[in-house]
């Protein structure tokens, strides 16, 4: 990552928070608009930073994964279902309950990542059909078992959805949160806080550990690792499956930390969105986040947009039909692939399998 | 003297190849034992197997007197093997000392220790002089340092056996001396080395030992002063090599290419070559010597417009080429052997005879209205493999899967098969064993005789000395004279390639 894309990046942030803060500066005062969109920000951007996380360990080690938005998708269902379980059928408290849903989220992720890495490390399938694999695999299951147990007669829940036990509980940091108004953007749910740290953990992992190393090495250069009697399958999967997880733990904020609900389909893309973010890092923790955080930021101006709708004067009515807003993020990722700053350069051997 | 390293009955069986046939080999403490063989013949096969790259179908590998089991090269490691390849196996994103410690970090609290490891490679550069910074990052450094890289990645690891992979076949004069200086040291220091190399000359200065292998199979073991460069020749091949070129007088005619004033930058945007003129006729050899990253390989890659050019001009067969693309100059009649054969030769996936067709693929006979013809490609290949002597089991092999030899093989059958004007070779034998180099220099000397320019760039003295009518010796980014061949001497080149200027007056400093 160089500064010029963290500029980039910071130019983008400011201009999509004037937008809102200009329309809805009359309402409301600028500083608590942009405290909110912030921690908005900040919040929306955590499926984002774990999808590009999980990129990332994948391919710093060599092998491309398009099956994150899968990957999340199955977690947020069976995360979801692992909660309710808990919850109605062995009824176990909320906190519990939710907690064994994170897990089996994180779970979910890694198993479908062992099915990734068993087709594009050991079968040495195209890469890209993996993770297509993956994709369709992900919505049929999700749409089909959500059908099956809370829809039709005579299923175990009996065609009725049983409450989820809420969503995760805010933890605040102590003295920050307590600023007055800002301090709003200290205080967040445990996914979010855990993608922040997971960014940082991620970063130290790959440049200052020896494990970190290997993985780059499998990905750049996989014949050379080997003739230093790294064990190139082992470190592809091993990273192909921990990416997983943090695809897993992405999941697992859409149905217990964002809403408390599962609907077909409901990670929108967010999956291929966090791929961008995380190429258009460069393949870097931080730089990821930060592209995450654009995305977020594209986001925190459509909810925001929503609560000033009637303040967006006449020459900007085409920002009131919530469509076009909507489409934000997705203008945002076709304009920041381009690669108007600067090249992008993927580790060396990302999508080749290797041959003895 | 003590065994430390044999190889006994050491089968390997590659699809269509026996690789090795029952190979006997062993090296002796302190020794430099040098491999010989033509390309293909088994060396590089029999090296991994020690190094635990490939198992082998039979066979027993021992170390100290104590037979060893390996199964992969941390085993070999472990046992005090270390290999250096013919291909590096460097990242080239990474620093030195990554490069080094990588697969046997140091840690410290379970974060890298580079501080420790930048130190013990200092003392390891120092110890047995191989000088080389450990922040540098591997992909900006020349070929003679990354070998160096790749010398103390073994001596990191405590390597008593160190093999060595044609090293000097991608290195100038100068470096491969320093290279035997440092193989010497090692030796005095208890290190006993295996040296393949195709070099002759290499051999009989700085073996104890040399064993020659021919079609997987070794067919002998001798001392150097037991022998000589033509016995080596003929043992290695099978039958007499002529290592001098039969050449007639050339017979120039008109002027093929052009080069008025050429500048070009190199890919860190420094000017590597400052307007540079010449011309090659057709009917002659134009020879360029010189020490490498004197500009060679930014000039030609201007001529063939691999790069973009700022400045200058460049003409050939009388239209103006300069800056058009590879494929229209490719189209005009030039033909190119580039110097990097795996960036910009080959595409190693693909099947050898697809390689051969790989800039004439879309022209009749190989390809009609937009459809490849398979038959016509088979002809083309079965025809070539024959008469450039290709070892591979079938044209439809990946070349991936050739010897490197036998993979440069492929471009310069692909090269000199077509019908063109002008034949650019950058260093067109690197890595090919006696016999095909000798095949390779009539081939090049009969299309000069059948009146195409040939330019031939080359960081061996004797290549350019036996091809060359006229030799260009490029210093610095510029041509500083152009001799007629016959008139100077080898020393005479040394010297203007090492800076001295053609007068005899001191060159003034740049
Ligand atoms: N991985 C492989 N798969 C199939 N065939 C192989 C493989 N590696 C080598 N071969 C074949 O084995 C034979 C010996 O190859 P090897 O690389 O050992 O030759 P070499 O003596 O090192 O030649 P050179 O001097 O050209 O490097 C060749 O015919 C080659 O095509
Ligand atoms: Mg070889």
């Amino acid at each position: 990552m160089d500064w010029r894309r963290f500029g980039f990046i910071a130019l983008i942030i400011a201009i999509l928070f004037s937008v809102v803060v200009l329309i809805g500066k009359a309402q409301i005062s600028p500083l608590i608009i942009i405290t909110s969109m912030m921690a908005t920000t900040i919040a929306v951007a955590t499926p984002l930073t774990l999808g590009a996380l999980s990129g990332l360990y994948c391919e710093r080690a060599g092998v491309v994964n398009i099956g994150i938005e899968g990957m999340m998708l199955a977690a947020a269902f069976f995360g979801w279902l692992a909660a309710i379980y808990m919850n109605t059928i062995f009824l176990f408290a909320p906190m519990p309950s939710l907690i064994v849903g994170v897990i089996a989220a994180i779970l979910t992720g890694g198993l479908f990542a062992l099915l990734h890495a068993a087709l594009s490390v050991t079968f040495k399938v195209d890469q890209i059909i993996g993770g297509t694999v993956i994709n369709i695999l992900a919505v049929g299951i999700t749409g089909f078992l959500n059908r099956q147990l809370f829809f039709e007669k005579g299923s175990i829940f009996g065609g009725n959805v049983p409450h989820a036990p809420g969503v995760l509980p805010r933890i605040d940091i102590p003295i920050l949160a307590d600023i007055p108004v800002i301090g709003r953007i200290f205080d967040q749910q445990p996914i979010t806080w855990a993608a922040i740290l997971l960014v940082f953990v991620t970063h130290i992992v790959l440049f200052y550990t020896r494990w970190g190393l290997r993985t780059r090495a499998v990905g750049e250069h996989p014949r050379a690792a080997d003739t230093v009697g790294i064990n190139v399958f082992y470190m592809r999967y091993a990273n192909v499956i921990i990416g997983g997880m943090m695809a897993g733990l992405g999941g697992a904020y859409f149905t217990l930390e964002s809403v408390p609900s599962f609907e077909p389909l409901m990670t929108n893309g967010r999956g291929f969105i966090a791929l961008a973010a995380m190429i258009f890092g460069n393949w870097t923790p931080f730089g990821a986040w930060a592209a995450a955080l654009v995305f977020g930021a594209a986001q925190a101006l459509q909810i925001n947009m929503q609560f000033f709708r009637e303040a967006i004067p006449p020459q900007l009515a085409i920002l009131q039909i919530s469509y076009v807003v909507g489409l934000t993020p997705y203008i945002l990722t076709m304009l920041i692939l381009t690669g108007i700053i600067g090249k992008n350069i993927p580790p060396a051997a990302d999508g080749q399998p290797y041959e003895k | 003297m003590t065994i430390v390293l044999e190889a006994k009955n050491i089968t390997k069986q590659f699809p269509g190849v026996l690789a090795n046939d029952n190979v006997d080999f062993d090296l002796r403490q302190g020794e430099i034992h040098a491999m010989l063989g033509e390309n293909g013949a088994g060396k590089t096969t029999l090296m991994n197997i020690i190094y635990g790259l490939y198992r082998p179908d039979a066979g027993q590998v021992s170390v100290d007197g104590q037979p060893i089991v390996i199964h992969s090269p941390k085993d070999s490691i472990q046992h005090g093997i270390g290999m250096v390849h013919q291909h590096f196996m460097l990242i080239p994103v990474f620093s030195v000392a990554e490069n080094i410690m990588l697969g046997d970090e140091t840690t410290r609290y379970g974060a890298l220790d580079r501080k420790t490891v930048a130190q013990r490679v200092r003392e390891l550069s120092h110890q047995y002089g191989l000088d080389v910074d450990p922040h540098a990052l591997v992909g900006q450094l020349p070929v003679g340092l990354q070998q160096r890289v790749e010398i103390i990645k073994t001596l990191y690891r405590d390597a008593k056996i160190l093999i060595l992979d044609e090293p000097t076949a991608v290195l100038t004069p100068q470096e491969a001396e320093d290279l035997f200086r440092i193989m010497r040291e090692l030796t005095e220091k208890g290190v006993s080395i295996i040296f393949i190399t195709h070099k002759l000359k290499e051999v009989l200065a700085v073996a104890d030992r040399i064993t020659v292998m021919r079609a997987g199979k070794v067919v002998g073991t001798v001392k150097p002063k037991e022998t000589s460069e033509k016995k080596l020749a003929a043992l290695m091949v099978g039958r007499e090599v002529i290592l001098k070129v039969e050449k007639g007088r050339a017979k120039p005619g008109a002027e093929v290419l052009k080069v008025d004033g050429l500048k070009v930058h190199d890919k860190r945007g420094l000017e590597s070559v400052s307007g540079v003129s010449f011309s090659v006729r057709a009917g002659e050899v134009l020879g360029i010597a010189g020490v490498q990253g004197n500009g060679q390989t930014e000039l030609v890659e201007a001529l063939t417009g691999l790069t973009h050019s700022p400045g200058g001009q460049v003409w050939f067969a009388g239209s103006d080429v300069t800056n058009r693309m590879p494929r229209t100059i490719t189209e005009t009649g030039m033909a190119h052997i580039p110097e990097d054969r795996l960036r910009h030769g080959l595409v190693l996936s693909y099947a050898v005879a697809d390689n051969m067709v790989l800039n004439t693929y879309y022209l009749p006979p190989f390809g009609v209205g937009g459809i490849l013809q398979p038959k016509a490609i088979d002809a083309n290949a079965r025809k070539l493999v024959q008469e450039f002597d290709v070892r591979t089991p079938s044209p439809y092999v990946p070349t991936s899967k050739l010897s490197g030899g036998n993979q440069q093989k492929v471009i310069v059958a692909r090269e000199l098969s077509r019908e063109v004007k002008l034949l650019i070779a950058n260093q067109p034998t690197r890595g090919l064993d006696v016999g095909s180099i000798e095949y390779i220099h009539k081939e090049i000397v009969a299309m000069r005789d059948r009146g195409l320019g040939v330019l031939l760039v080359s960081a061996e003295l004797d290549e350019i000395m036996a091809l060359s009518d006229r030799i260009a010796v490029m210093y610095r980014g510029q041509i500083v004279t152009i001799a007629e061949a016959g008139k100077v001497t080898r020393e005479q080149l040394g010297l203007w390639m090492a800076g001295a200027h053609p007068e005899g007056l001191s060159h003034p400093h740049t």
